[in-house]
């Protein structure tokens, strides 16, 4: 019987499976990223379709349209067509409309039905009077708006899966920029040391002193509102903290032995921090990323809902809570689901970095 | 004493001295100008409007002009709010934001350490998770969540408490604007507090306090003493933040604070508002990073000015 040695990462996740609410916060998060990346495609609502008949819809499981909507649709279309509707009926999911007119109705204007998203395209069953009586057979365009609809007539639960997309895209590589350049900052920066060492960490003091938002905006300002420059601005100003702790990690790594032993043997300074500094310091910048993921989403839906972020019809969570603070009379619908995806995301990241904290910081076992 | 704080003040000219700096060129170099409208202006009038302002000056010198009325206290006129100075402007603001960022500090630190030193002494049991709890749940749902959340509860289905507006400062409308501003603060406090209670109540002097027979309560009072350092240190920087206003905030309850200005002023290409805004911003940052120097000092005999 052989005994095997467990490394630093097979303890840590034994340690993180036992964390039950780290594991529910992982299992949930990737229940949560499954809906939002292949939610759309399975082809409900599209997140830009926009329906003007059913503005502000509140949230509901019933296909729509819902009885009290038909009537007044109805009306509207008679209204066009010159006539009135003075009887309808529901077959199935049809209907039967009788249409009176003073003079006969013209049949190409029942194109109105089919236009409005409530009904398919209309069909002329008989005709009575020269055309001023009209039975015409209007199958109903069934719709589900599960989460209901926004000030524009386009689907919540679409736009919230879609804007899950941006958020979370957002956030895992703003927070990659992040991570790299301060991981590489540090790392030079504390295996460096001395005059290099002090001017350097001497620049991040004073990019921690300017007012963050400020910095932000600048960025933003400068980029012009672009999605993909957005995340890199996000990035570019969250790596301080990083930067900080990677270079205090090498501080200590590079009197170790087995630096100094590939000192000796003659490997290069670029060779020694990719081979020997970097990955020893892979423990902290694991937890500090979970950490900052929900930090970035934060920013970004921070700056969405400043309206300097995501532009239209383009979304994110921060956007779509935007949105739903400026309707919440009445429509608290369009505040709730965002705001339930949102605030979800955040806190499985947050068990699941403190469970990586516990699971990988030696001191606290 | 004096000695220290004197040292102390005039070490933080350099780093005010390199934040203007940055924040002058930073907003020179982004694209665009105050007077850029969506009609542009006819060349002339143009022309005028920039050396009226002296706009029209190369950008260095503009730079030594701008530090030198700095230094006789001019923040110099308002680009986009015409008829108005930036002094006037952040003299009207800052008020609004201190009264919110000074209740919400207020609540922070009182309501945070209860529940942090109050969980600490009953460590796992239903009252600690519950703080525990609660503290995850106040850093993680964002500030623009919760202020509509409340002006629903509060301000529109109970309707005991104003929707917005500042009102003159009316106690009923600082209620809210304060709670969104106050509950991540007192969730980290409390955390904070808790995580560092719990070291100190396993430190040698709090046991001995215990086997001369101490109540609870004066070993809390002991305890906390030693807790609050961390909390001190944390409060400083974010009390610079809190009382120099927030956008969101400021924004969802319609306050007149200053927290605003820093959007709409980079958006506007304001760059006397803007830089007016970073100043005021950077000197309340060093102002309290100074005080928590201090405070440290009174809190912790071990730390000695030197």
């Amino acid at each position: 019987m052989s005994i095997a040695g467990n490394s630093l990462w097979i303890d840590a996740r034994t340690r993180l499976l036992r964390n039950r609410a780290a594991t529910a916060s992982l299992a949930m998060l990737i229940l949560l990223a499954f809906a939002c990346v292949f939610g759309p495609m399975l082809g409900g609502n599209a997140y830009d379709r926009v329906y003007p008949d059913y503005v502000r819809v509140p949230p509901s499981l019933q296909a729509q349209p819902t009885e009290d909507l038909i009537a007044p649709a109805v009306e509207r279309i008679a209204s066009r067509l010159r006539a009135r509707a003075t009887d309808i009926s529901r077959v199935g999911d049809a209907l039967k409309i009788v249409l009176e007119a003073p003079r006969a109705i013209d049949e190409r204007s029942l194109a109105f039905f089919e236009r409005s998203d409530l009904f398919e395209v209309a069909r002329v069953m008989s005709r009575e009077d020269g055309g001023k009586r009209l039975i015409v057979d209007v199958p109903l365009e069934r719709n589900y708006f599960f989460f209901g609809t926004d000030g524009n007539g386009r689907d919540l639960l679409a736009r919230t899966l879609i804007a899950g997309r941006v958020s979370l895209a957002i956030g895992l590589l703003a927070t990659f920029v992040a991570i790299s350049i301060g991981v590489v900052y540090g790392a030079v920066a504390g295996f460096a040391g001395g005059r290099i060492d002090a001017l350097m960490m001497r620049a991040v003091d004073v990019l921690y002193s300017l007012p963050f938002i400020f910095f932000v905006i600048m960025l933003v300002v400068f980029f012009g509102r672009n999605f993909v420059l957005m995340f890199i601005a996000v990035g570019a100003v969250e790596w301080l903290d990083m930067a900080r702790i990677v270079r205090g990690q090498t501080l200590s790594l590079k009197r170790r032995e087995f630096v100094a032993a590939a000192e000796t043997l003659g490997v290069s300074a670029a060779g020694i921090l990719t081979r020997h500094i970097v990955p020893n310091t892979l423990g902290p910048v694991v937890v500090y990323t979970t950490l900052l993921v929900p930090k970035v989403i934060l920013l970004e839906s921070f700056l969405s809902f400043l309206g300097l972020g995501v532009q239209e019809p383009m979304t994110s969570w921060g956007v779509l809570i935007a949105d739903g603070a400026r309707n919440i009379q009445g429509n608290t619908h369009l505040l709730v689901f965002p705001a339930i995806f949102l605030t979800t995301t955040l806190f499985c990241l947050n068990f699941l970095g403190d469970g990586l904290r516990d699971a990988l910081d030696p001191r606290d076992r | 004493m004096l000695g220290f704080v004197f040292r102390r003040f005039l070490s933080a000219i350099p780093t005010l001295f390199v934040v203007i700096t940055i924040s002058f060129f930073l907003m020179r170099l982004a694209p665009g100008g105050p007077f850029d409208l969506e009609r542009p202006l006819e060349a002339k009038i143009m022309e005028n409007l920039q050396r009226a302002y002296g706009l029209d000056l190369p950008l260095h010198e503009q730079y030594l002009r701008y530090l030198g009325n700095l230094l006789r206290g001019d923040l110099g006129p308002s680009f986009f709010m015409r008829d108005f100075s930036v002094a006037q402007i952040l003299m009207q603001g800052l008020p609004v934001s201190m009264a919110l960022g000074g209740g919400a500090i207020l609540l922070a630190l009182i309501l945070g350490a209860t529940l942090g030193a109050y969980a600490a002494m009953r460590q796992n049991t239903g009252a600690d998770h519950a703080v525990v709890g609660f503290a995850t749940a106040g850093v993680t749902i964002p500030n623009f969540v919760v202020a509509p959340i409340l002006q629903i509860v509060f301000g529109l289905s109970l309707a005991w408490l104003p929707v917005g507006g500042w009102n003159d400062g009316a106690i009923r409308n600082v209620i809210l604007p304060v709670i969104v501003l106050a509950l991540p603060q007192i969730a980290v406090v409390a955390r904070m507090t808790r995580a560092a209670m719990i070291e100190t109540l396993r430190a040698d002097h709090i046991r001995t306090l215990r086997s001369l027979g101490l109540g609870a309560r004066h070993v809390a009072e002991h305890g906390l003493r030693a807790a609050l350092l961390p909390v001190v240190s944390y409060l400083g920087p974010t009390a610079a933040a809190l009382l120099t206003g927030s956008v969101v905030v400021e924004t969802i309850f319609g306050l007149p604070g200053i927290g605003r200005y820093f959007v709409e002023g980079a958006l506007n290409r304001d760059y006397t508002l803007v830089m007016g805004t970073v100043v005021v911003v950077a000197v309340f940052v060093l102002v309290f990073n100074l005080i928590v120097d201090i405070l440290y000092a009174l809190l912790d005999p071990r730390v000695r000015y030197e």
